[in-house]
């Protein structure tokens, strides 16, 4: 890692510091020291019901990790599966396209109090609000990446005798990867910002809930170390999925 | 019928172009035999049509009237008969040399024994044993034309259409698979319809220079190049050649 990186990091916690020191309000304002034993005190305290092994830390970020992968998994298969056919087929896109238009400004978060009306609290209000903010973005870059197949690439492909089933998986499919890979990597962003947004109301589990949680008690430490493993869990999915996609897509960067 | 391996029987191909919103005519009445082990150059003003008609050949672009013909088997649509090479090579960026060449083989589910064998035959064809792992990111400019040249050479096709394959290569590389080509064409002994815009390429390679007209394009003159192989550029025979074919594709750019 180059030096300066660190120095970033160091820099930005002594500023924290040296600021939640002026102001003084440790209720309010936590500094850098009191998060990590917050942190270390969350590692202890025992998690909710069902993951009370975990600890109240690991136990919250599992259950939130859960979430987010069930629904990135559902929001990656319906939007590579729909963009496929959109990308392919244009009555499929005529009879698509208008509706997926419209529902697409709204923000997830608006579907909320639906989302808790239709599912309740937990998991699945929470899973079908990760789906809807991570469908979208997947599927317009399926589509994207379907429709930018290179001509050249699908008619060099006929004359070799390749039917469209074989032009689709051969040709189609590998040619858009690198957009999929890229509508996936926002998704599960994207999915990740739902996931808490949905647990901060909709749920009495998961990292969202207990930032809220030690809002409500006025324990600001622990709702910033709650922040921060937040920060943390997306940061090593977002560097997961990079990593996925440089090994799947070596062949871009082969020189 | 004709004893022709390809025959393109008064072909015209007419587009609607949207920007100028009216019928444009690219091709016309265009007649053509080539047998079945003859090297072929169709040379002309740009915009003429050249690729327009070995698309109609290959069955990607329909005419608007006459057809194309194999062995006096309408063309209506692509086939493995007919090989396609592009100027920009269309390689697949995702599959390594190997896969590359073997792709007809594979969608015309070819045995995988058999798959390898043809895939081995054409890359030592054109010259690139010991790359089969390389992707098209790690070869040069003449190297990827090689492998679309052996990919379209493993369906085994008996006419190869090759759309202007060197057009993009510096002279160097263009002067040494021009030659290669030749050997190629010297083993496989295949029907080869080449097109190109550049004269001293079609003399050096054809032996049958096809001069187009401008648009809409059909056959202007038809220069059989005498030569014997291999043909040397400064001979006093491929110069008159030269400038003859060259004076009469000038002629065409000038009347537009």
């Amino acid at each position: 890692m180059r030096p300066l990186r660190i120095v970033s990091i160091l820099l930005f916690l002594v500023i924290w510091e040296i600021a939640a020191l002026l102001v003084a309000l440790p209720q309010l304002f936590p500094t850098p020291v009191a998060v990590i034993i917050a942190l270390k005190d969350l590692l202890i305290a025992p998690g909710p019901s069902e993951t009370v092994w975990a600890g109240e830390l690991m136990g919250n970020t599992i259950i939130s990790l859960w979430r987010v992968l069930v629904g990135f998994l559902i929001a990656a298969i319906s939007g590579v599966f729909l963009g496929i056919i959109i990308g392919q087929w244009q009555k499929a896109r005529d009879l698509l396209e208008p509706v997926i238009e419209i529902m697409r400004p709204i923000p997830p978060l608006a579907w909320i109090p639906l989302a808790i009306l239709w599912f309740g609290l937990g998991f699945k209000p929470a899973v079908f609000l990760i789906w809807l903010g991570a469908f979208f973005p997947i599927l317009l870059n399926t589509v994207l990446g379907m429709e930018s197949t290179p001509k050249n690439f699908v008619e060099v492909a006929k004359t070799l005798g390749a039917d469209s089933w074989q032009l689709l998986t051969k040709v189609s499919l590998p040619s858009a990867t690198p957009s999929i890979m890229a509508g996936l990597r926002i998704g599960i962003g994207i999915g990740w910002m739902c996931l808490v947004a949905a647990e901060l109301t909709g749920s009495n589990s998961g990292l969202g809930f207990m930032i809220m949680y030690y809002y409500s008690t006025m324990e600001a430490a622990k709702t910033v170390a709650g922040m921060l493993m937040i920060g943390i869990v997306g940061y090593i999915m977002f560097i997961g999925l990079k990593k996925l996609e440089d090994k799947l897509l070596f062949w871009r960067t082969v020189a | 019928m004709s004893t022709a391996k390809l025959l393109i029987e008064n072909v015209s191909k007419s587009f609607y172009d949207r920007k100028r919103s009216r019928e444009v005519e690219v091709l016309r009445n265009f007649t053509l035999e080539v047998s079945a082990s003859e090297f072929v150059c169709m040379v002309g003003p740009s915009g003429c049509g050249k690729t327009t008609l070995l698309k109609i050949v290959a069955g990607l672009e329909t005419a608007s009237n006459g057809a194309a013909y194999i062995d006096d088997k309408k063309v209506t649509g692509p086939g493995p008969e007919r090989g396609l090479v592009f100027q920009d090579f269309a390689l697949f960026p995702w599959r390594n040399v190997k896969d590359n060449v073997i792709f007809g083989p594979e969608v015309l589910k070819a045995p995988l024994k058999e798959r390898l064998g043809t895939a081995g035959k054409y890359i030592k064809l054109v010259g690139l044993s010991g790359n089969e792992h390389k992707y098209p990111g790690e070869l040069s400019g003449g190297m990827k034309q090689r492998v679309a040249i052996a990919r379209a050479l493993a369906n085994e096709p008996e006419v190869l259409l090759m759309d202007e394959p060197f057009g993009s290569l510096d002279a160097q590389t263009r002067f040494l698979m021009q030659n290669e080509l030749l050997h190629i064409w010297n083993q496989d002994r295949k029907a080869i319809v080449f097109v190109t815009h550049n004269v001293e390429e079609a003399v050096y390679l054809a032996e049958r220079v096809i001069i187009m007209t401008a648009c809409p394009g059909s056959i202007k003159q038809v220069v059989n190049i005498g030569l014997t192989y291999p043909r040397h550029i400064a001979d006093h025979g491929f110069i008159t050649l030269r400038e003859k074919i060259t004076a009469s594709i000038v002629e065409e750019v000038k009347i537009i």
